[in-house]
């Protein structure tokens, strides 16, 4: 006597490419994250030089400042203005002096918007001068182009 | 009468349905937060305060490079040792090269030295073009420096 099964089929699709593949993904996106992103700033769109490398050496005690389009300054998370720029730079100087440095040894790293009034960098530079800060270094994208 | 399927055997099969949920999760986690790094350099700049506003020793002049802008921050016009460039890059270069004699690479401290001045409203990509002209030029893969030491004029209010 035949007896006919009454299990319904079931079409279970062979899920192994789908999962390889995710996980594929998975790792490619890991792999190019970039966590240490924490210098970038929203409001900067820096501009670009053909001539510019990125340093094989990172700059030693940096002070990076954020100059935005409108001309403010963020330093630390904190945003400033030329006025009040000086309270900002005199908080990072005192942690590069307990560290037992003096103001020749910090970097004044300055991310500054492509559209930003050059006054305004000039500014963001003095300003910096008077806290006894020398060295200076302008970022830029590499183009590649 | 009592028939025994033979053929069925019994499958212990593991619920894929959370580990699929939690990847895509993930997947979509790392898409929406990837970005496309981008390679940055640093133009050095060694500026001690007074320096640019000192009285300036007349055996070591700096070229001066004047840089003006109109009304909405452009560059207008560029000057260098009041030598008329107007907004060519490539023209400000090649008098650079012909006004430090040589292209040959200079060494650190004793290479000529460029005062920038521009107007208050001037674009800062402006002013980075400038740099990248009078800075060097790239032979292929090397880049040729010319000059080094960059300083700027005090800010025209």
């Amino acid at each position: 006597m035949r007896v006919k099964s009454k299990k319904p089929d079931l079409a279970q699709g062979d899920l192994t490419p789908m999962i390889d593949m995710t996980f594929q993904l998975i790792a490619f996106f890991m792999v190019l994250i970039n966590f240490a992103q924490t210098e970038a700033n929203d409001r900067v769109v820096l501009p670009s030089s053909k001539l510019v490398k990125p340093p094989e050496v990172a700059l030693e005690f940096p002070i990076i400042l954020h100059v935005a389009q409108d001309g403010e300054i963020v330093l630390g998370g904190d945003e400033f203005t030329v006025e009040t720029l000086r309270i900002g730079l005199q908080r990072e100087m005192s942690v590069i002096k307990a560290e037992g440095k003096t103001a020749n040894d910090a970097n004044v790293v300055i991310r500054a918007h492509q559209d930003t009034a050059m006054g305004d960098v000039q500014e963001v530079i003095r300003v910096a001068q008077e806290q006894n800060l020398i060295n200076f270094a302008l970022r830029v994208k590499e183009d590649n182009r | 009468m009592k028939i025994r399927n033979k053929g069925e055997m019994e499958k212990n099969e593991l619920n894929m349905t959370s580990m699929i949920d939690i990847v895509f999760l993930l997947l979509v986690f790392f898409v929406m937060t990837f970005k496309i790094v981008e390679m940055e350099g640093d133009f050095s700049v060694r500026m001690p305060l007074g320096e640019s506003s000192g009285v300036p020793d007349p055996t070591d002049l700096p070229l001066k490079l004047r840089l003006t802008s109109d009304a909405d921050g452009r560059l207008a016009s560029m000057s260098l040792n009041d030598i008329s460039l107007g907004t060519d890059f490539p023209q400000l270069q090649a008098n650079v090269i012909s006004l430090i004699g040589n292209t040959a690479p200079v060494e650190g401290e004793d290479g000529p030295e460029i005062e920038i001045d521009s107007d208050y409203n001037l674009r800062y990509e402006n002013v980075i073009d400038a740099i990248t002209a009078v800075s060097g030029y790239k032979d292929g893969n090397q880049v040729v420096k010319l000059i080094e030491k960059i300083k700027f004029a005090k800010p025209r209010r």
